[in-house]
């Protein structure tokens, strides 16, 4: 089947299984490979991609399904060479070791930050509650949330 | 790499759109909505539907809302609404108990409340809720639409009364005075499904209980009723012993299998008490003592 996916504000049409799941169309088709495929068993969050500006596992959509919805992905995070404040909190904070979460992490960061700018840790523990990492441990990517809610605040106060 | 068998695609544009796509089609015809189950069911290859009709856009399946002593929730409301509901927090506080468990927030944002109970997976969190609350399903066909309790609904593990041409569309609640719930799980780590859980209603008026429900996940075959518990509530005065008991009696009642999650008499512990721990919160909500 023919399909058209908005992805980081860009129209995408390619020929396509209607059986294709999201992060395929993301990865292979679209070939955007920041979004990354962990588990494949709906249990990791490492493909997390924003769907209408919510957390969505990719492995766990069609992407057939996601036609005519808005789908943000990591790569637009950053824009002409700025870091987004979640990319630049992970920075700062140490907030990643192998770096295979983390793709997941930022975009659920994203969301959360966009939906309530100044979370509690206990906020930002039950948004991350179903982002899995291997290797950092969490503690530092509670804080590097943090990190990006602060300066997110102190930009906004400078404009 | 788990990828689904091949399969036609169709987006309902209404639900009389729905209904008859089914009914042309037979059984390889299958709804999906969030797809938070029938996805990885069709990744591991155990479904294998030759046309999915995707009615995510039928936005009018989608509402929570008072009407006249019911509570009526559309079929496509999804997790995340549940759990914000301010509505449904303070009229039956136990979805939001079990909204606050039920998966991770990514999933929350998409699997439905029609989703999970059509799914009839024994260890899913809101055919305990409804069963518990005595909730009746709205089953739409191409003869029209009729109204099921849930008590018939489940058929059997993973099945239910809802017909090759069918939709649910709707869960319907009644709203009754001196009401109390409360929702109690033990999950291995956050985002999984229960070891096991509770789901608690009770009904006080002048200090007796004059009706109970007790929804039991991961406990059975099916979604159960700790119904023999259920009659000793009936007309006694809410006390810790008496839940203590009826927690005895539905770990005793209950019959859950060994698997990944744990082992029998495990199970039937829990049973016990978070049966005894839900009737608890359920019923000093109901008296005002608890929020
Ligand atoms: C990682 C993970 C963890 C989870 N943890 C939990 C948990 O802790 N507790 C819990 O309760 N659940 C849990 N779930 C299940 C989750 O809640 C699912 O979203 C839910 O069970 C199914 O809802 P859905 O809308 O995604 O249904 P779908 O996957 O779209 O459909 C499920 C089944 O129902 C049928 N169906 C769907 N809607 C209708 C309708 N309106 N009429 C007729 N048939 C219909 C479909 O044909 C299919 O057979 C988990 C899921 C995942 C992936
Ligand atoms: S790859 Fe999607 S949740 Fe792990
Ligand atoms: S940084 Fe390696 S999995 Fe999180």
């Amino acid at each position: 089947m023919q399909l058209t996916i908005n992805i980081n504000g860009k129209p995408i049409t390619r020929e396509v299984e209607p059986r294709q799941l999201l992060v395929h169309f993301i990865r292979d088709t679209a070939g955007l490979t920041g979004t990354h495929w962990g588990c494949d068993t709906s249990n990791c969050g490492a493909c997390v991609v924003l769907m209408d500006g919510r957390p969505l596992k990719s492995c766990t959509a069609l992407a057939a399904m996601c036609e005519g919805h808005e789908i943000q992905t990591v790569e637009s995070l950053e824009s002409s060479g700025r870091l987004d404040p979640v990319q630049q909190g992970f920075h700062e904070t140490h907030a990643l070791h192998c770096g295979f979460c983390t793709p997941g992490m930022l975009m659920i960061a994203r969301a959360l930050l966009n939906e309530n700018p100044n979370p509690t840790e206990q906020e930002i523990r039950t948004a991350i509650s179903g982002q899995i990492c291997r290797c950092t441990g969490y503690k530092n990517i509670v804080a590097a949330i943090r990190w990006a809610a602060e300066h997110e605040a102190a930009t906004k106060q400078e404009v | 790499m788990q990828t689904p068998a091949p399969v036609e695609y169709e987006r309902a544009a209404s639900l009389e759109d729905a209904i008859s796509s089914l009914q042309g089609r037979g059984p390889g015809a299958r709804i999906i909505a969030g797809g938070h189950s029938l996805i990885p069911m069709m990744k591991l290859r155990l479904a294998t539907p030759e046309l999915l009709i995707d009615i995510n856009d039928l936005a009018e399946l989608s509402y929570i809302r008072e009407q006249g002593d019911e509570i009526r929730i559309g079929a496509l409301t999804r997790h995340v609404e549940l759990l914000q509901s301010d509505l449904l927090a303070e009229r039956l506080p136990v979805f939001r108990d079990a909204e606050e468990l039920i998966a991770d927030p990514p999933v929350r944002n998409r699997g439905t409340i029609g989703g999970s109970l059509c799914q009839a997976d024994a260890a899913e969190d809101l055919s305990a809720v409804c069963s518990a609350l005595k909730a009746t399903v709205v089953i739409r066909g191409p003869e029209g639409q009729r109204v099921v309790g849930l008590d018939e609904f489940y058929v059997g593990p993973f099945m239910t009364a809802v017909g090759e041409a069918e939709i649910l569309t709707e869960v319907r609640i009644p709203l009754r005075p001196g009401a109390g719930s409360a929702h109690e799980k033990v999950e291995r780590r956050a985002g999984d499904f229960a070891i096991a859980a509770v789901a608690a209603a009770v009904w006080i008026d002048g200090g007796t209980i004059v009706d109970a429900g007790i929804g039991l996940s991961a406990l059975g075959p099916t979604t159960m009723r700790a119904t023999h518990a259920e009659e000793l509530l009936r007309a006694s005065s809410p006390s810790e012993e008496l839940f203590a008991q009826a927690g005895t009696m539905a770990s005793e009642d209950c019959s859950p299998l060994a698997d990944s999650r744990g082992p029998v008499d495990y199970k039937r512990h829990l049973a016990g008490v978070l049966t005894k721990r839900a009737l608890r919160r359920a019923s000093a909500r109901a008296l005002k003592q608890e929020t």
